[in-house]
């Protein structure tokens, strides 16, 4: 080895100790502040009303409680898989996911339900508007074997496709569609952006699809997707995934937390119970996120802005 | 074998070759054969399963998943082993982001803000490399923070560099091993092979299910995929060394010790940072994916701008992926020719002592501004060029979906009903003993009893997974997309292969292309080719197409002057030397282009999932995310590795035919 | 110095069940046929003397390189013995080995085997380094051979700026580095071309007479063997088929594959006297001049020829016999002997 390289690396080695031993005794300022709520794990799932609740509740704890608050990107059941290990503290809005919840609250104890988020979920059977305009009765169910050959595609053979979106979501279509003897076949499209992407393209070429959607989702406010009725949902109807012939179930969506961050004192875990609000107030703050396209923070605050007795009692004062 | 007594390896002896005619005999043979069963039989013993039921195999997946999730926390094997090593690499991994990304406190920068960064790498650059490398450094680590992704760039930078750290412990020394012991080396060979086969979305579900998800689970993907390039070469370097110093040395009473640290490695040691840069390449590619998972930084953005169909956005950060590849790139290449020049360019001490001194200076206050100031500390503004580029980004996109819906619909269907649906037809409904059994035959022509031993055993464990039909539907999808891939190869490598100019300017392209992450371009061609297989066909295309280009391209352009000159004497015209004379001498390069080409269509098979493709790689998905399918989802990985062996074995038992056939 | 008895080595997959089978008779091709192993070194003898340059050689192929390894144990010998100095180095355990390689034996190598990271100076010091003699120490000794060797003012450069010839002296002056009893030379100029080897081969008669080292020389030129050799060693197919000096191989080679080897080379300038004088004729004149029977047919011809009377050989005052001008011409045109 040459004499200059070795100079070379030494004095590298030796820079760069000296350089990080002054960054460290340089003392980390603004540190008060955030003592008193620490760190807040929030997971956030993919859609658009949940970006939403988890806009407004962080804005809220970083500038209310003075949290430190770490937003995770994950599904939904990923999140799910965060409690025990601590990775997350919070879930803003669970759509049932009864077996996580049996799971990890009831058997394991590592998380809380804390109750409703105020909102209703629906999910069910979606056509394009334009379609529903031109074939009324393409809305019941009963009418749809009649309407099959029109949704035929590339993908579906000689049946009508019928469109799946996330793989996350627990969906009875495909035994729903056997129960009801109707001639379609579902596509997994694979990807809540690939079924947004396809209602779209749909709707622009005036194409006929039909399929799984739920609200409430910002999309709608862009294409005013149709409810398609199924067999009522009954309680107890869909209770064996494989005969299934009825609609889904409304969904009264929950927060579900992190037992031990629930017992930790931290303020924010009063915010975290006290959170509920309505349907147009998320899809407000949803439409300036996706159709805005303004940043969490802005459309948190316009919201904040004007329901300042909300957050008031949230914050249990 | 005493420790100083040396044994070179023996030579390899050649096996004995099936005459060519007799092997297209066979082969045409083969296909006949099986279409006519296929179809001849066809509905029969299929083996498919409905999405939502599960295989007893599957439902025992299942409960070995719940097993691990009950006993995490109590059985020791998991606290006082895996989770020892989770922690200890998350503690790893956090300290890097406090040191470079993540802010530690409130509204306060990491402990070294960008200012020091930039300083710092630039200065470590241009001592690892030179001027110009430090320069680019410079500029592409400010263009990351106009871009807006400061801290994003950061975290992927952290969670890059500690994999990369990780694996090159692990795989350095695991690399020197099989480097000194050939038996070492023949029994690690086998799962190295595995780990490149196996589709990097497989193995996220399994580590999960051990480690959780967090930057340890990121971590360790990372490294599973970036141990084998490290070993690999490492092992290659020491090949490299020349015997007859290793044995000089000895002959002057080295211990082994002693030679392979005086003499093999400073020998090796270029090849070795050649190791080092294909390492960061790889962990930069994976650490993208682990996004998946919740790991941090650019990635995380492009993934969260897929869900919410952001084009511009993911395009934006997809670039900033790519600026931090080639930086790595360009500074860990330079480096190493640099390990060649050392040796014989005596740089002017006093200057370059001047230099250094100087840099290191600058290093240090730009270290000490970034902690005081907060205009150095937290990259000021939101990304002033980044916004701009992404609306860019997006009015392009827009503007070709809007005028060309109609042309990529007829091409969507045309493939579909033209060549999709018929393979697809013919492989679903066929008996799953045909066309297995066409399999161990296909094997036995090509590579012989052992081949053909594999194949049955990939077959036979295809069936156990209880997830046939799916596979099938794969393999319909991954066979046009590998003849498409293999085509393209084919086309552009000879062109770029024969001329300088269009190596220069698709190069770099192609480099993009490979360190793009898929994510990006998932959401246009959604827009523009729908839900479909087709969709997963062509992201499979963009992603193993530039890889496939580029083997094809070296094979062409390395070609001897003597054959080629000799073709040319003969009065060739181009057509004529391109199809006689350069491709059968570049046969090698398209026997590893075809096989690579594959390799890499099965790695987005998963991703094809998410885009419309069905089969195993929506089921992976879906196990991903729902808890009941969490065992269908690992039988399908399963399924997709033993496919892909299945594929790998073949194709490179053909190649090596190829070569074979030329010798001779 | 150095006794060889009786070393085997074969190479394959069961080397030991070879020797004293039937399979040893077999020739090398049909060894390898049946049983996949190679008879590299076959049954090999011989002893070689302080101080004496010992040569091996044979054609490509024939075990030079293999039985010159075998003496250092660079490669194991499969059977046999080999003394240095009173002690089988085939018994030796690792550390003695390593010892014996680090201060008695030095070997040079046919494509050098220089190291390209390190310097001139540094390649020379090496055995010293790891000998842990201190930096300034070995290059002091460096230097010395630097200069022994000729290549004053290269040791700071790398390896590969050096022309062959030079490279090897670098070979050379590494070797010569710990002051070894034993050199071992690997055809160490058969990569350099005619002219660089000439220069080479004077530059080893030149240190063997300052130095006095034993030398065990492997070529397979016979021109060198002949120029360097005290004695030389005949290999093919991995045996010796003769060991002797120049003049004897040349004079009565032992079989048509040693007379192959020696029929084209110039008898004459390995020919002495003592091996064509012949008895005198009843009437020849003994009064002509003499010679010592030491003298090369080449180094006398002159006077052979200009003298009338045939030259006399005489050694310690006995005649040994006469030779003629015709007895010369028949040794230079080959046509006897
Ligand atoms: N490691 C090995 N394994 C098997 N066979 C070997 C090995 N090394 C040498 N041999 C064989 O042993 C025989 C003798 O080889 P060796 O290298 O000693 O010959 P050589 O006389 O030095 O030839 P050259 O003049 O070409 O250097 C050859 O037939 C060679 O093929
Ligand atoms: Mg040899």
């Amino acid at each position: 080895m040459s004499t200059t390289s070795r100079f070379r690396r030494g004095t590298v080695f030796l820079l760069v100790a000296t350089a990080i031993s002054f960054a460290f005794s340089a003392g980390a300022p603004a540190q008060a502040a955030a003592a008193k709520c620490g760190t807040v794990n929030l997971a956030d799932n993919a859609w658009v009303g949940y970006e939403a609740d988890l806009a407004v509740v962080s804005y809220i704890m970083k500038n209310d409680l003075g949290c430190k608050v770490v937003v995770k990107n994950l599904s939904e059941q990923v999140s799910w898989q965060g409690f025990p290990t601590g990775q997350i503290d919070a879930i803003l809005e669970n759509w049932g996911h009864e077996d996580l919840a049996a799971k990890y609250i009831t058997k394991q104890k590592v998380a809380v339900d804390l109750g409703s988020t105020g909102n209703k979920g629906i999910i069910g059977w979606y056509v394009v508007p334009w379609l529903a305009a031109k074939y009324p009765d393409i809305t019941n169910w009963k009418n749809l074997n009649k309407y099959a050959s029109m949704f035929k595609t590339s993908e579906s053979g000689s049946q009508g496709a019928f469109l799946d979106g996330d793989p996350s979501y627990v969906t009875n279509d495909a035994a729903i569609i056997k129960n009801l003897k109707l001639n379609y076949k579902v596509i997994y499209t694979g990807s809540e952006a690939a079924l947004i992407t396809s209602f779209r393209n749909a709707e622009a070429q005036k194409k006929p699809m039909i399929g799984y959607f739920y609200e409430p989702q910002w999309f709608l406010a862009q294409v005013p997707l149709v409810h398609v009725t199924l067999p009522a949902w009954k309680s107890g109807c869909d209770a064996n995934p494989k005969t299934v012939a009825c609609d889904y179930p409304p969904y009264a969506l929950n927060k579900v937390a992190s037992a031990k961050f629930m017992s930790s004192g931290s303020p924010a875990a009063t915010l975290l119970k006290n959170f509920s609000w309505t349907n147009a107030d998320q899809n407000s703050v949803a439409k300036s996120l996706a159709v805005d396209k303004l940043s969490d923070d802005a459309a948190a605050k316009i919201w904040i802005t004007a329901h300042p007795a909300i957050v008031k009692k949230w914050l249990g004062n | 074998m005493s420790a100083t007594v040396l044994a070179k390896p023996k030579p390899v002896q050649k096996a004995n070759v099936v005459q060519k005619y007799k092997m297209e005999l066979y082969l045409s043979a083969l296909s006949a054969g099986f279409v006519f069963f296929a179809i001849l039989l066809r509905g029969i013993a299929t083996l498919p399963l409905d999405t939502s039921s599960l295989t007893s195999f599957q439902s025992w997946l299942n409960s070995v998943s719940d097993w691990i999730g009950n006993n995490q926390n109590s059985n020791p094997f998991f606290t006082f082993f895996i989770n020892v090593i989770r922690d200890s690499i998350d503690a790893f991994v956090t300290g890097i982001q406090d040191l470079i990304s993540q802010s530690i406190g409130n509204n306060a920068s990491p402990l070294i803000g960008w200012l020091g960064i930039v300083v710092l790498l630039s200065f470590v650059a241009y001592t690892v490399a030179n001027v110009r490398i430090a320069i680019l450094v410079f500029l592409g680590l400010v263009s990351l923070g106009l871009l807006g992704f400061w801290q994003e760039s950061m975290d992927t930078l952290a969670l890059t560099l500690a994999a990369v750290v990780l694996a090159l412990i692990i795989g350095i020394p695991l690399g020197i091993c099989a480097g000194l012991f050939p038996r070492f080396e023949k029994v690690i060979t086998p799962f190295l092979d595995f780990a490149q086969v196996m589709p990097t979305f497989v193995y996220l579900t399994p580590v999960t299910l051990f480690f959780l998800i967090g930057p340890a689970s990121a971590t360790i993907v990372t490294m599973v995929y970036a141990i084998p390039p490290a070993l690999r070469i490492t092992s290659v370097a020491l090949h490299e060394v020349p015997w007859s110093s290793v044995e000089a040395a000895v002959s002057m009473g080295s211990t082994r010790i002693q030679a392979l640290r005086k003499v093999q490695l400073p020998q090796a040691k270029r090849t070795i940072v050649v190791g080092i840069n294909q390492t960061i390449m790889a962990a930069l590619s994976m650490v993208t994916i682990a996004a998946l998972i919740d790991a941090p930084g650019l990635g995380k953005v492009v993934v969260t701008a897929l869900e919410s169909l952001d084009i511009g956005k993911s395009f934006q950060a997809g670039l900033g992926i790519v600026i931090l590849a080639v930086l790595l790139d360009r500074t860990t290449t330079a480096a190493a020719s640099k390990v060649d020049t050392e040796n014989s360019h005596l740089v002017s001490h006093k200057r370059h002592r001047q230099i250094l001194l100087f840099g290191g200076i600058a290093t240090l206050v730009a270290l000490l501004i970034s902690r005081i100031y907060s205009w150095a500390g937290n990259f000021p503004g939101t990304g002033l060029i980044g916004s701009d580029i992404a609306r860019y980004a997006d009015d392009i996109v827009n503007w070709i979906q809007l005028h060309f819906v109609s042309v990529t619909n007829a091409i969507t269907n045309g493939v579909s009903y033209g060549l999709i649906n018929p393979i697809q037809n013919l492989l679903t409904n066929s008996p799953w003993f045909v066309t297995g059994l066409a399999f161990v035959l296909l094997a036995l022509i090509l590579g012989g009893k052992k081949l053909a031993i594999i194949s049955t055993l990939c077959v036979l464990g295809i069936v156990g997974t209880g997830l046939w039909s799916d596979t099938m539907t794969t393999l319909a999808s991954v066979l046009v997309a590998a003849t498409a891939t293999v085509a393209i190869g084919i086309i552009f490598g000879v062109w770029i292969g024969r001329s300088k100019r269009a190596d220069q300017i698709m190069r770099p392209m192609l480099d993009a292309g490979q360190v793009l992450p898929a994510f990006v371009y998932l959401v246009p061609f959604l827009g523009l080719f729908g839900a479909t297989r087709f969709t997963a066909i062509m992201a499979a295309i963009v992603y193993a197409a530039p890889a496939s280009i580029k083997l094809m391209a070296d094979g062409i352009a390395g070609v001897p002057a003597s054959i080629t000159e000799a073709g040319i004497a003969a009065g060739s015209n181009k057509w004529q030397m391109i199809v006689k004379v350069q491709l059968p001498s570049a046969r090698r390069a398209l026997a590893l282009s075809t096989n690579q080409g594959i390799i890499y269509v099965l790695a987005m098979v998963v991703v094809g999932g998410l885009v419309g493709a069905g089969g195993l790689g929506y089921l992976v998905v879906a196990g991903f995310t729902q808890l009941n399918l969490t065992g269908k989802g690992l039988a399908a990985g399963l399924a997709i590795v033993l496919l892909g062996i299945l594929l790998d074995r073949i194709t490179q038992a053909a190649a090596a035919r190829s070569m074979l056939e030329r010798t001779k | 110095m150095i006794s060889v008895r009786h070393v085997w080595k074969v190479f394959g997959s069961n080397p030991t069940q070879i020797i004293g089978s039937p399979d040893a008779n077999l020739s090398r091709s049909e060894l390898r046929a049946k049983t996949g192993n190679t008879i590299a070194v076959r049954d090999v003898s011989f002893d070689v003397a302080p101080g004496e340059v010992f040569v091996v050689m044979g054609l490509s192929g024939s075990g030079k390189s293999t039985l010159v390894r075998c003496m250092t144990r660079l490669i194991e010998p499969t059977q046999g013995e080999i003394f240095f100095q009173e002690e089988d180095i085939l018994k030796v355990d690792e550390k003695r080995l390593r010892e014996l390689r680090k201060t008695r034996f030095s070997m040079v190598f046919q494509h050098f085997g220089l190291l390209p990271h390190r310097k001139v100076i540094d390649n020379i010091a090496y055995s010293l380094e790891i000998n842990g003699v201190s930096k300034v120490e070995r290059h002091d000794r460096a230097n010395q051979v630097i200069e022994l060797v000729g290549l004053q003012g290269y040791g700071h450069a790398y390896p590969e700026k050096l022309s062959g010839g030079m490279q090897q002296r670098v070979g050379l002056a590494r070797a010569l580095a710990v002051d070894p009893q034993v050199l071992f030379l690997d055809e160490p100029f058969s990569a350099l071309d005619p002219l660089i080897r000439r220069d080479m081969q004077a530059e080893v008669i030149r240190l063997h007479h300052q130095l006095g080292k034993t030398m065990v020389f492997i070529t397979h030129d016979l021109a060198e063997a002949v120029k360097l050799g005290d004695r030389i060693a005949i290999m093919r197919d991995g045996a010796i088929v003769q060991i002797g000096t120049p003049e004897e191989l040349v004079a009565a080679p032992a079989d048509d594959y040693v007379a192959n080897f020696v029929q084209d080379f110039p008898k004459s300038q390995v020919l002495t006297l003592r091996w064509i004088a012949r008895k005198p004729d009843e009437n020849e004149d003994l009064s002509g001049p003499i010679l010592p029977p030491t003298v090369t047919v080449h180094n006398s011809m002159r006077q052979i020829v200009e003298s009338a009377l045939p030259i006399r050989v005489m050694e310690d005052g006995h005649l040994l016999g006469v030779v003629t001008t015709k007895d010369m011409l028949s040794v230079v045109s080959g046509s006897e002997l």
